[in-house]
């Protein structure tokens, strides 16, 4: 495949006398790219979203809250209620191997009055261990957030939103400051805000240990929680199985009654997320490759009439000196810049799309940045080039096996 | 410059055998201006086809030029085509979409000579024949003997050695023929062999040569 500038010139000329023709060609599959470019950007967008979502928290985190029994175990009547303590917690995190960050929760229920001087308001109060700040993405501004040293020695410390923050200190400085919470004082060590998650905004997190004691909590938890790290799927199915299972034995329930403990594992419903979107994709593509295949398939045809229409053309070029392989080439290079041109045109309104879209559109929960990675416009672009040849090939040869002395009598 | 000597040829369709060309014999030298005659069914177009490389035969020789013209892949017979033969056809066979000078030049595009060359040589010869100022139309826009005229510059544009014209006059007024068979008198002048199928007997007295053909074999060479 030599492209000469006289080559061109030739192309250039018959395609020129078939405007129509050429303009549906390129029309195919140029809408055949386009299609693909436009629902391969919707599909990342939709996962973009998704994946967004899914970034408030650490996926790989595990939840526990507790239930009611509803089945019956060794003699116990269903309809008991769970209470997680401390000791679930230490039980929990010597046991199960792996554990990267880990916490208890402990709420401090009802409408809490916080002071600080003349401002008031209420807001709600979580504590906590210290690796709570990694389970929930909570972003310190300012300070530190709760620390071990806190919890071993219950004090009285206070990380607190940045709504808290608005609306009690009014721009002032807050750390160091103390604050009263139902009338006890506590320090603010530190300021924080979660960015996607407005009621994290609203919080005030305090030291476990100090909550549970001045609260009446004793040693009382609501939540119990940890990550995975970096593992399978399968070790994190397996370290949930184990938490469930420790915990049955601990409180005497079926290890099989679902409704006595809440285990909730993101990381789980990420992955199921993902292979909803592996098989979106792929039904994506199976779509835009057969968008494609009949832009091809057209080009193809459009090839075919037009060799049959030109027989006699080729019939006089042959007998004028034009060798099989000069044929062969004339046609598929006509097919191949056709294809190749109209389907770079196709790609380029695609993405042009994706980029007017990606920009004036607000981006939602489920959609954000549709967007085309180079390499599959690469790929989309080979694949047309390679269906090019294609779609050229059966004609030429066909071009190429047109006898001159039967396309010069064919009156 | 054409030598055959014992062709056969025959086509086979079905179970029927037609023995088209029997033995034939034939001499052509360089310059000579022939016209082969007979009725159809006489075996002229297919030796015009062989003549030509169009169309192979069975046994038998054919020279062409001192070259052996046999069992030839399609690619060499479109070289030697190229560079040896002109043709001119009853139906002047020019490329619709071309104007008259993009037609004379088509030869040359397949001699790999560059585009301004190729127009160069091809208004040259366009002007021999007197169609300069018809360069830029297209063959529907001329009549069938500026039609042929364009064919026959087409023929001798890649300056080959014999023009093959197959009925050239066949879809002209008589007028016209005259004029086209003066111009292959030139051509001949110019050491170009020229051979000329035709049925029309005032047409192939004004070559030197007549070959009748009939049933496959000359029966006339004078």
């Amino acid at each position: 495949m030599i492209f000469s500038l006289d080559k061109f010139q030739e192309i250039l000329d018959t395609v020129k006398k078939n405007k129509l023709r050429t303009f549906l060609t390129c029309f195919s599959v140029a809408w055949g790219i386009f299609i693909l470019i436009i629902l391969l950007g919707a599909g990342t967008g939709l996962e973009n979203g998704v994946r967004e979502e899914f970034n408030r928290d650490a996926i790989n985190s595990v939840w526990i809250r507790r239930g009611q029994t509803s089945k019956p175990y060794k003699g116990l009547q269903p309809g008991r209620k769970i209470q997680f303590t401390n000791e679930d917690y230490e039980e929990l995190k010597r046991s199960i191997e792996g554990i990267e960050y880990m916490s208890s929760r402990f709420y401090v229920w009802g409408n809490n009055n916080i002071t600080y001087k003349e401002e008031y308001d209420t807001f709600n109060i979580i504590s906590s261990h210290p690796d709570h700040q990694y389970l929930e993405n909570t972003q310190l501004m300012q300070g530190r957030f709760i620390n071990a040293l806190d919890v071993e020695q219950y004090r009285k410390v206070a990380a607190i939103g940045n709504q808290v923050e608005a609306a009690l200190f009014k721009g002032k400085p807050a750390i160091g400051e103390y604050i009263g919470i139902n009338g006890i004082s506590f320090k603010v060590i530190g300021t924080f805000t979660d960015e996607r998650d407005e009621w994290q905004q609203r919080l005030i997190y305090l030291p476990l240990s100090t909550a549970q004691r001045i609260f009446n909590g004793r040693n009382r938890v609501h939540v119990i929680s940890f990550t995975t790290g970096d593992v399978s799927p399968e070790k994190g199915a397996a370290m949930e199985k184990q938490a469930q299972q420790i915990l049955a034995t601990r409180h005497h329930f079926d290890v099989t009654d679902e409704r006595a403990v809440h285990i909730g594992n993101r990381w789980e419903e990420y992955l199921k997320y993902m292979r909803l979107f592996g098989g979106i994709r792929i039904f994506i593509w199976v779509i835009g490759i057969g968008t494609i295949v009949a832009g091809i398939v057209g080009v193809s045809n459009i090839m075919l009439i037009a060799v049959k229409e030109r027989t006699r053309e080729i019939g006089i070029r042959k007998a004028l000196g034009a060798s099989p392989w000069s044929i062969i080439d004339l046609i598929l290079t006509e097919s191949i810049l056709i294809t190749v041109l109209s389907g770079y045109v196709g790609l380029l309104l695609g993405i042009g799309v994706l980029e007017v879209v990606s920009n004036y559109m607000p981006p939602s929960t489920y959609f954000r940045n549709p967007e085309v990675d180079w390499k599959v416009a690469l790929g989309a672009f080979l694949l047309l080039v390679f269906a090019g040849c294609l779609a050229g090939f059966i004609p030429a040869r066909k071009a190429a096996q047109v006898k001159p002395v039967q396309a010069l009598h064919d009156e | 410059m054409i030598r055959i000597h014992h062709l056969n040829k025959t086509y086979v369709t079905g179970n029927t055998t037609l023995h088209v060309l029997k033995n034939l014999e034939l001499h052509i030298q360089a310059g000579e201006l022939v016209s082969i005659m007979g009725s159809s069914g006489s075996g002229k177009s297919t030796l015009l086809n062989i003549l030509g490389i169009l169309d192979s035969y069975d046994t038998g020789e054919y020279h062409l030029d001192n070259t052996l013209v046999k069992d030839l892949n399609e690619t060499r017979a479109a070289k030697l085509r190229n560079q040896l033969i002109g043709f001119v056809f009853q139906s002047f066979n020019l490329i619709s979409f071309k104007n008259a000078m993009e037609n004379v030049a088509l030869p040359l595009y397949y001699q790999k000579v560059n585009r301004k060359e190729r127009n160069k040589r091809a208004l040259g010869y366009l002007e021999k024949l007197g169609l300069l100022e018809w360069a830029e139309h297209l063959p529907n826009e001329l009549s069938g003997g500026q039609q042929q005229r364009v064919a026959i510059a087409r023929a001798m544009v890649s300056e080959p050695k014999i023009i093959l014209a197959d009925e050239p006059t066949g879809a002209l007024d008589s007028q016209t023929s005259y004029e086209v068979i003066s111009l292959f008198q030139e051509i001949q002048k110019t050491g170009i062999t020229v051979i000329i199928v035709t049925h029309e007997l005032d047409i192939a007295e004004r070559t030197e040569r007549i070959i009748q053909l009939k049933d496959g074999a000359i029966v006339e060479d004078q």
